[in-house]
């Protein structure tokens, strides 16, 4: 057997015959250029016409999406064809990696560009390249800035999250009647949409007059539950609101690793005179580390998007003490269908995402090398 | 462990505590949409005790006794956003579990190389989809599907949702795949079956669980999602959450009928999580676990 030239050997390795012939190849070649040429052809029209050049053409860029997606296909077909065995092969990634290419890169590329106009849709004159105007305009943005510490202390909120999460995981891992209830109710939460927590939860039990929780509240002893008017119990109760619908995330993914913990050792522990709290210490909790931790980045990922129960409940309210950057960026689209300017903040928040995940995970791993 | 009587009082304290905080909101809103303002200014919590049962909130919504068989408005409009939302979830949550299915089978069984990606840097560029906050797609997208009179459209929202949810799909059915033994399709190869075959015939049928809770993640992430959809439907293709959303800001709330419809918008996701939480909970911890 030859096949030395495959120093990485697949996985599932197809012994084929991949002779392919030159014809099949020179059509395949065709198909991929043709169709091209077809779609090219069809945005040309469309430019010229959109630009009042020539008089004939479409009423949407709808057909030029029809070419690409005949191109896409056809560049997917022409890879069997000229690859044979090893193109089918290629035909099980290809699909998804064009679409997110189409999906995500191109709008990316699009945004990034008007990211450096002043586009103001309500306006009359279309957009306008401005150079690095809307940047300085975002340093001297306070609300901006604001929207971005509000979201360090909603991360950061994600620890208290994790700290319950995890109280909730050990006590349905332990034995316990009645698991399957438990584990159902408290998988609840999460299918709730946060349209309807927004009200459920925001608007009529934290209603000041007669919800239920004020009235909790003033039995307490709080004479004026108000929780939307301080900005730190702002804040605070949409924390408590966001973390009410994630906390069942973390639950199941930490649960997951418990019941996954190797019993001899726990029992090689007990056996020792291990009491629960050095146990857990010692035991449990180094070797849940890497589920801990994978459970802390997806959630810190849901978090940075956090949006919906804010905009709907609070709006940013008091004086900006809840908005979380999603939301502000919403707020200056929706008030002043400021394009433009909107896209630039919302890619200069991508950028600080990406450092942070970097950050993060280069110490997870880190951390874990060490651990182990 | 064994637990003595003490500490059985704090667990089971704490597990009931914890589900009275679950289950009350849900509690207060089912009752809530069968009040009457002067139950609900009066903060009253059980029914049949404290406050007669009313339909008040559902009859509004064209869903009481006395209503269900009369034509209603707001019951039409409730039943189109019902059937936009599922149709546009379900269709989104099979796209991407189709796309998803392939891309993961393809990564966990074959090498590639495109360009300089090599396998790992693939599955890094699926799951970094993840990090991607929706704002930033928002506007670009809003405004290139204005360009292509996608807005609004049924088929538009189904492709950013797929795009949404993609990756988890990804990332739950790599594991899922990987799991599989590969002689199984070795021998089918060798019996002269294709590469497509062997995946239909011989791994799909073994990873249907897998796909079964990587469909219903998708199915409730896309039901749930509000953000998109306020943004790029206004009419046609206008979802339960926006048209409950466009409600709550409305300048009166009534109180019964944004209960009954916030109800009506939760109940099948509930009912869902009864039935099917095996498949929920093993989609979720499929990531938990390989860490």
């Amino acid at each position: 057997m030859s096949e030395v030239k495959y120093i990485e050997r697949d996985p599932l390795y197809v012994v084929a015959p991949s002779t392919v012939s030159e014809s099949t190849k020179r059509a395949g070649k065709i198909i991929v250029w043709s169709s091209f040429l077809l779609m090219v052809v069809i945005a040309i029209i469309q430019t010229l016409y959109s630009n009042d050049r020539i008089s004939f053409g479409f009423s949407n860029w709808r057909p030029v999406l029809y070419a690409y997606i005949l191109w896409a296909v056809a560049i997917g077909y022409s890879r069997v064809l000229i690859y044979g065995e090893r193109g089918k092969r290629n035909l099980f990634v290809f699909p998804a990696v064009m679409f997110i290419i189409s999906i995500v890169i191109f709008p990316m590329l699009f945004g990034l560009y008007i990211s450096f106009t002043d586009w103001n849709l309500s306006s009359v004159d279309g957009r306008k390249f401005n150079g690095l105007d809307n940047f300085y305009q975002m340093i001297s943005d306070p609300y901006y800035w604001n929207a971005l510490k509000n979201m360090i202390y909603y991360v950061l909120a994600v620890l208290v999250e994790f700290s319950i999460a995890f109280l909730l995981a050990i006590l349905l891992n332990s034995q316990i009647r009645g698991r399957k209830f438990f584990r159902i109710a408290f998988l609840i939460p999460l299918m709730l949409s946060p349209v309807a927590v927004s009200w459920m939860v925001g608007k009529s039990m934290l209603e000041q007059r007669f919800g239920p929780v004020a009235s909790f509240a003033r039995w307490l002893g709080w004479d004026t539950p108000t929780f939307f008017s301080n900005p730190v119990i702002a804040k605070m109760t949409m924390m408590c609101m966001d973390a009410w619908t994630f906390i069942p995330l973390m639950i199941i993914m930490l649960l997951a690793g418990l019941q996954a913990l190797p019993k001899e050792v726990l029992e090689a522990a007990k056996v020792d005179g291990a009491n629960k709290w050095t146990m857990f210490k010692n035991i449990i909790f180094p070797i849940m580390l890497p589920v801990s931790l994978t459970t802390l980045v997806i959630r810190i990922i849901f978090k940075l998007k956090l949006a919906d129960i804010i905009i709907i409940v609070t709006a940013g309210g008091p004086g900006g003490a809840t908005d979380s950057v999603t939301s502000f960026i919403v707020r200056e689209y929706r008030d002043r269908s400021n394009v433009g300017y909107g896209t630039l903040l919302s890619f200069v928040y991508l950028i600080f995402i990406i450092i942070l995940m970097t950050i993060l995970i280069r110490f997870v791993n880190r951390w874990l090398q060490r651990a182990s | 462990m064994r637990h003595n009587l003490s500490e059985k009082i704090v667990i089971y304290g704490i597990l009931l505590l914890w589900t009275f905080i679950c289950l009350f909101p849900i509690y207060w809103t089912a009752t809530t949409s069968f009040k009457t303002a002067a139950s609900v200014t009066q903060g009253l919590l059980i029914p049949w005790i404290d406050f007669e049962p009313s339909w008040k909130g559902w009859r509004n919504l064209g869903f009481s006794p006395d209503t269900i068989f009369v034509e209603s408005n707001p019951r039409e409009e409730f039943l189109a956003r019902f059937f936009n939302t599922a149709f546009i979830s379900a269709s989104a949550s099979a796209l991407a579990v189709i796309l998803g299915s392939f891309a993961a089978y393809g990564l966990s069984r074959f090498n590639y190389k495109f360009g300089f990606m090599r396998n790992p840097d693939i599955s890094f560029f699926f799951l970094s989809q993840l990090i991607l906050p929706p704002v930033v797609l928002a506007l670009p997208v809003l405004v290139l599907y204005r360009e292509l009179d996608l807005l609004d459209t049924h088929i538009g929202m189904i492709l950013i949702y797929t795009l949404t949810v993609l990756p988890i799909v990804i990332w739950i059915m790599r594991d899922q795949f990987n799991a599989v033994p590969i002689e199984l399709e070795e021998a089918a190869l060798v019996d002269g079956a294709s590469v497509w075959m062997s995946f239909f015939k011989i791994v799909l049928p073994i990873v249907l669980p897998g796909i079964a809770s990587a469909f219903i993640l998708c199915l409730i992430l896309c039901w749930n999602e509000y953000f998109l959809a306020a943004l790029i439907t206004s009419t046609d293709a206008k979802t339960m959450p926006v048209m409950v959303a466009s409600q709550i800001s409305s300048q009166s709330i009534k109180w019964w009928n944004m209960a009954a419809i916030s109800a009506a918008l939760c109940l099948p996701l509930i009912i869902v999580a009864i039935f099917l939480e095996r498949y929920i909970v093993k989609g979720m911890a499929a990531g938990a676990i390989k860490g």
